[in-house]
């Protein structure tokens, strides 16, 4: 066959890979928003907070029993029978949820912090389970296991990523660069793991813990939706109107049968 | 050429094994676990730790190496073709079977550093069905059965039902594996009604996915027997057509009952392997006994095909 004759089909060849690429390259990698010219800074002696719990009405459904036996790694590095991290109740307190300022803040500048969010996996489960992180700070994700593990970050804005860390003290950063709540984060080898990143480009965010109970600080004053964020039962939000210097207490309230 | 059937019929049998071990990596969730390609975790694939052949990895990890295993028996199987076969279309067909290996296992690849996307991973599980078709034809084509026909079947409706039923099994799968690459197998969680209804109330994407692939199994079985029927009633005394057809029958009904299993088991991995597989068998059966529907036709291409020389140490055959 006489080069000539290919010419049409490595043309044809050329421009389907060049489709594919296009077609398969990923998102655009999203960069954070450089700040408006007006934007300010939060006066901190004039700001106010919001504290409250999130709770479980109803009776908690029994966490699903995990199944280690794929790796017997595991199964030693976990004394007794492991459960999953779904319902974690306290004194009728939700733990475990991602509560955030969803929308009201107009025209604030925040600097990013430089301190990493560390993510371990220990005993073949992400600590911490749901963890909040800002724009454009490194997340530092460590495997203290014996054994291995891929970390896929399942993002739909930002750019998903997969990687492994084959031996015990691997540690890579990464850094997401745009808003996204939530970025799910897994592991495919073992199926049960799994976490939750819920990256804002605001510092004003919290996890429920000690009997599902929250604080926003350093709030300016101002109109604010405020979500509560469960990987079960989904979200809540609520308004809430907050003056200088002032603090207010709210409550979200799951229905412990949606997720049963 | 004989012993070429025989090794044909391994790389078949080998590449059923191959898409048995591909069903399993997707019905677990594990395509992802190894997250490099072609290396496993950054080892040659070859010297990867088997004690570090763990929970998901075990699954994608196995599916490689069956699949280069395959890969290296299908090099042997296209060069033996091209080296002892006189008919060159079958020659051709042992490097089609070549170039279908090598392009599956690049889509293998692109799935896992593209994390999966659903028109990849969807290619790849409507690739491998084409390649097992492949290596399954070449096992045919070389058979002394199909070389010692003296008087085929000239059917005309039979060729047309056959090949129009092998087309539709073959869309069928490709339907299926769109319903399993985007998530559609758990929609519709009832078997056989669809929410309680025979048509669900609700629609969705994967909702009208899943229901497609209900109707699509309607489709596809009524064909079947209609070709099964044909046959028996025309060519009750022809084996070599009663026989697939037979089994065409057996395995489709087979293959209703795995999906009604995978539904009620909650999609079950090795159920739903075991549907992936049979599926595999349903089109493969088919295949055979369209391609045995066209045998005339294949020895008048054979008679208008000039003879390449064939090697002295080659028995001479005759198409």
């Amino acid at each position: 066959m006489r080069i000539r004759n290919l010419r049409p089909a490595a043309v044809l060849a050329l421009a389907a890979s060049a489709l594919f690429l296009v077609a398969c390259g990923g998102k655009q990698e999203a960069r954070p928003a450089a700040p408006p010219a007006d934007a300010k800074r939060v006066d901190e002696s004039k700001a106010g907070t919001v504290t409250g719990r999130v709770l479980l009405q109803g009776t908690p459904p029994a966490n699903a029993a995990i199944k280690m036996g794929a790796d017997p790694v595991c199964v030693s590095s976990n004394k007794g029978p492991a459960t999953f991290e779904t319902f974690v109740v306290n004194n009728g307190g939700l733990e475990n949820v991602f509560v955030y300022v969803k929308d009201g803040l107009v025209n604030y500048y925040f600097d990013t912090p430089t301190e990493p969010v560390r993510l371990e996996q220990s005993g073949c489960r992400y600590h911490p389970h749901v963890f909040g992180i800002r724009v454009g700070q490194p997340l530092e994700i460590i495997n203290s296991d014996d054994t291995l593990h891929n970390v896929h970050a399942v993002a739909n804005v930002n750019q998903e990523f997969n990687f492994g860390q084959q031996m015990k003290g691997m540690r890579q950063t990464k850094t997401f660069t745009a808003r996204e709540v939530m970025v799910p984060i897994k592991c495919d080898v073992h199926g049960w793991m799994s976490s939750y990143a819920g990256v804002l480009d605001h510092p004003f965010f919290a996890v429920t813990a000690n009997g599902g109970a929250f604080e926003l600080k350093n709030l300016p004053a101002g109109t604010y939706t405020i979500e509560a964020w469960h990987e079960k039962l989904g979200t809540q939000t609520q308004s809430v109107t907050l003056g200088e210097k002032e603090a207010k207490t709210i409550t979200f309230t799951f229905q412990a049968a949606i997720g049963s | 050429m004989l012993w070429l059937h025989r090794y044909a019929k391994l790389v078949a049998a080998s590449t059923v094994l191959l898409i048995a071990a591909g069903g399993m990596v997707t019905s677990t969730g594990s395509g992802l676990s190894v997250p490099d390609w072609p290396n496993s975790y950054g080892y040659f694939m070859f010297s990867f730790p088997l004690d570090k052949m763990v929970g998901g990895i075990r699954y994608e990890h196995s599916h490689r190496l069956i699949a280069s295993t395959v890969g290296f028996l299908t090099i042997i199987l296209a060069a033996w073709t091209w080296r002892v076969e006189p008919r060159r279309w079958v020659r051709w067909l042992g490097v089609a079977a070549l170039g279908a290996v090598i392009l599956q296992g690049l889509l293998g690849g692109l799935t896992v550093l593209f994390f999966l996307p659903a028109p990849i991973s969807i290619g790849h599980a409507g690739l491998a069905q084409l390649f097992f078709c492949i290596t399954l034809s070449l096992a045919l084509f070389t058979s002394p059965g199909w070389r010692a026909t003296v008087d085929p079947v000239d059917d005309p409706t039979l060729r047309r039902i056959a090949l129009t039923t092998t087309a539709m099994i073959y869309c069928q799968i490709v339907l299926g594996a769109a319903m399993r690459h985007l998530g559609a197998g758990p929609a519709i969680p009832d078997f056989p009604l669809a929410f309680g209804h025979v048509v669900p109330p609700q629609w969705s994407v994967p909702i009208a996915l899943h229901f497609a692939h209900r109707l699509g199994a309607l489709l596809v079985t009524t064909a079947i027997v209609a070709t099964a029927g044909h046959v028996w009633y025309h060519y009750g005394r022809r084996r070599e057509l009663t026989r697939p057809a037979t089994l065409l029958v057996l395995f489709v009904f087979v293959q209703i009952a795995l999906g009604a299993f995978v539904v009620w088991s909650g999609l079950q991995p090795i159920v739903n392997t075991a549907h992936v597989v049979n599926g595999a068998l349903v089109l493969g059966t088919s295949i055979v006994l369209t391609l045995r529907s066209f045998r005339i036709r294949f020895e008048r291409v054979a008679e208008a095909t000039p003879r390449r020389t064939v090697m002295p140490h080659a028995p001479a055959e005759v198409a």
